[in-house]
């Protein structure tokens, strides 16, 4: 595609069209990337800066300690050990029931597989909704346990298909035939030939699903009232959007001392300072490893009729 | 291979199919459970929308009735202004579609595959970032004292506004911080669509004298057309499924006004206050009307242009 077009001379028109092209999507990039850099460099910069509006393109003043005040929080610590273990156990979770099926759906003269194919199909479009499913998992047994987490969520559909057009589309059928005259049996043909090939998919899928354990808070709200088993976005919900920072308004006619008072004004203005570093360290390891599977994402959501 | 296609496989080939494959439904089982359990199991829960559901009698040993919880919800006062925010919200989220499409055309019209790359990681990066996140960012952006657009605003001369309290800004706040977090992803499914134009098109209509614009006017967009009619098919089939998590998040009891839709209203009748049976209603209703509208997009698409996703 893009030698092709290398060779063309461009008329004075289309090359204007390109840089006006190339000017917005940099004004585009600038606005996508700026609330994250600010929290990079409010976190960065001294707290009482930060409070008072003045940092805006450039740190102002050095300071680590609102990464140092959210370290020395516990609570995050124990959430983010329990997100590392919801993500690492849910996504292997996923991966095994998506594949295999995916791999299955792929097969379209199996019988039975176009009653399949409407089975998981149907609760794409309907589903109990969110109580009789908090019922039903709840007479399970599954309220408030290590488990909750990870099992739920269990299946993506959409993912499913996704997975599933990869093996239609992108492992030649001849392969299968040559392993089946090999004398490799449907089972083995899938773990030695199918499995190996489908690697790009498999990267995407397992990225798609820990981002998804790693950044969900509302299961565990609903699931999980033990907050040693918060995972880690439940616990920035109460410390981000929950925990409004005091009014210091008028603290001294309230009959505060002003050693008192000196003392909440530091602690309020570290806990906004922390809100920057912490924000940073929940982001950074999803942010850290999409692009190392980002070549693979156009290729893998080829869409196309979801039923077949 | 012919005649099989033609007289349809017969009963005994699909034996003979199944003796073959028979361990590959072991590939499938897991993912039948499953769904069986976690979703099929919900939907014959369903029921208690049509029952009063106590758990001591559990869901089949609750009285029948009828349609009492629905009747209910329709004569609720807050009845029209909840589906009034849940179609607002959802229709302004449209916006969002034709410029990921436009994003997809734009990306797909660098010729640096450098920069191409740095715009694609670029965009997609918002993805990435948690609901939490992204709505903290808002909260920390749009504040009223410290927040940087304030801070811009009054450095223009402008005065301080208060976005976070004022509901007239709810809207405009899910709506934007929504496109700032997924424009690109949503750019990809279209990108990848244009990936498979073919060069030797865009060549001839280069050759026939169109300009950049007039190539994406004639070639790429008629090409990527059933991609975008699929997604908008799908699309439809959410318009009262709005991003309630997200929502949850934005709510403040100031903007409950217009901040309050059908999905957060479940929530805070079934799981909040254990009005099971009559949140239930709601979210059957909810539903209801969603694979209605999926239903008849579906068919008008496949009237007009023969795409459909059923």
């Amino acid at each position: 595609m893009a030698t092709v077009n290398n060779k063309i001379k461009y008329s004075k028109s289309d090359k204007a069209f390109g840089f006006i092209n190339g000017a917005i999507l940099v004004l585009l990039m600038f606005v996508l990337l700026y609330p994250m850099y600010f929290c990079l460099i409010a976190s960065l910069s001294y707290p009482d800066a930060v409070v008072q509006g003045q940092v805006t393109l450039w740190p102002v003043g050095f300071s680590i300690d609102g990464y140092r005040f959210a370290f020395e929080k516990q609570e995050i610590w124990r959430a983010y050990g329990n997100s590392i273990y919801y993500t690492l156990f849910g996504t292997i979770w996923n991966l095994f029931l998506t594949v295999p099926c995916a791999y299955f759906m792929s097969k379209k003269e199996l019988p039975a597989h176009g009653f399949l194919s409407w089975y998981f199909l149907i609760p794409m479009y309907f589903g109990g909704g969110m109580i009789p499913t908090f019922i039903t998992i709840r007479n399970y047994g599954l309220m408030n346990t290590p488990y909750t987490l990870i099992v739920l969520g269990g299946i993506s559909i959409y993912n499913m298909i996704v997975t599933r057009n990869y093996f239609d589309n992108s492992i030649p059928g001849e392969l299968y035939e040559s392993a089946s005259i090999d004398g490799a049996g449907p089972l083995r043909t899938f773990f030695t030939i199918a499995l190996p090939l489908a690697a790009p998919i498999l990267a995407v899928m397992t990225l798609f699903y820990a981002v998804g354990h790693w950044n969900s808070y509302f299961t565990a709200m609903i699931y999980v009232t033990d907050s040693d088993w918060y995972p880690l976005q439940l616990v920035l919900r109460n410390i981000l959007i929950e925990n409004q920072s005091v009014a210091l308004g008028d603290l001294a006619s309230e009959g505060y001392s002003p050693e008192e008072i000196s003392l909440l004004k530091y602690q309020a203005k570290m806990s906004e300072a922390m809100k920057y570093a912490i924000i940073w360290i929940a982001s950074a390891p999803m942010l850290i490893a999409y692009p190392f599977v980002q070549k693979h994402f156009t290729k893998g959501l080829m869409v196309g009729s979801v039923k077949g | 291979m012919k005649n099989t296609r033609t007289l349809r496989t017969s009963y005994h080939t699909k034996l003979k199919i199944f003796k073959e494959n028979w361990t590959l439904y072991f590939l499938v089982l897991p993912a039948f459970i499953y769904l069986f359990l976690f979703n099929y199991m919900p939907m014959y829960g369903v029921q208690i929308a049509f029952r009063n559901f106590r758990p001591k009698k559990g869901i089949t040993g609750s009285d029948w009735v009828g349609l009492k919880h629905f009747i209910k919800f329709f004569n609720y006062p807050a009845f029209w202004q909840l589906l009034g925010n849940t179609l607002t919200i959802s229709l302004w989220s449209m916006i969002s579609f034709p410029m990921s499409v436009l994003l997809a055309l734009m990306i797909n019209e660098v010729q640096n595959a450098k920069f191409k790359r740095t715009v694609q990681m670029v965009t997609y990066m918002p993805h990435f970032i948690s609901t939490v996140v992204v709505v903290s960012l808002v909260r920390l952006m749009f504040d009223r004292g410290a927040g940087v657009i304030n801070t811009v605003l009054t450095g223009l001369g402008g005065d301080r506004v208060d976005f976070l309290q004022t509901p007239k800004y709810f809207v405009p706040l899910y709506v934007g911080s929504g496109i700032w977090q997924n424009l690109g992803w949503n750019a990809i499914i279209f990108l990848s669509a244009l990936s498979a134009v073919s060069p030797e098109h865009v060549e001839a209509a280069r050759i026939d004298g169109a300009n950049r614009l007039q190539i994406n006017l004639h070639v790429y967009i008629p090409t990527i057309l059933p991609t975008i009619i699929i997604m908008l098919i799908m699309r439809c089939g959410s318009v009262l499924s709005v991003g309630y998590e997200k929502i949850f998040l934005m709510q403040n009891p100031l903007n409950l006004d217009v901040s309050q839709v059908i999905s957060t209203y479940v929530y805070d009748l079934g799981i909040v206050n254990g009005q099971y049976s009559y949140s239930s209603a709601i979210g059957l209703f909810n539903n209801i009307v969603n694979i209605i509208l999926l239903l008849s997009v579906n068919w008008i698409a496949k009237k007009v242009s023969s795409i459909s996703i059923l």
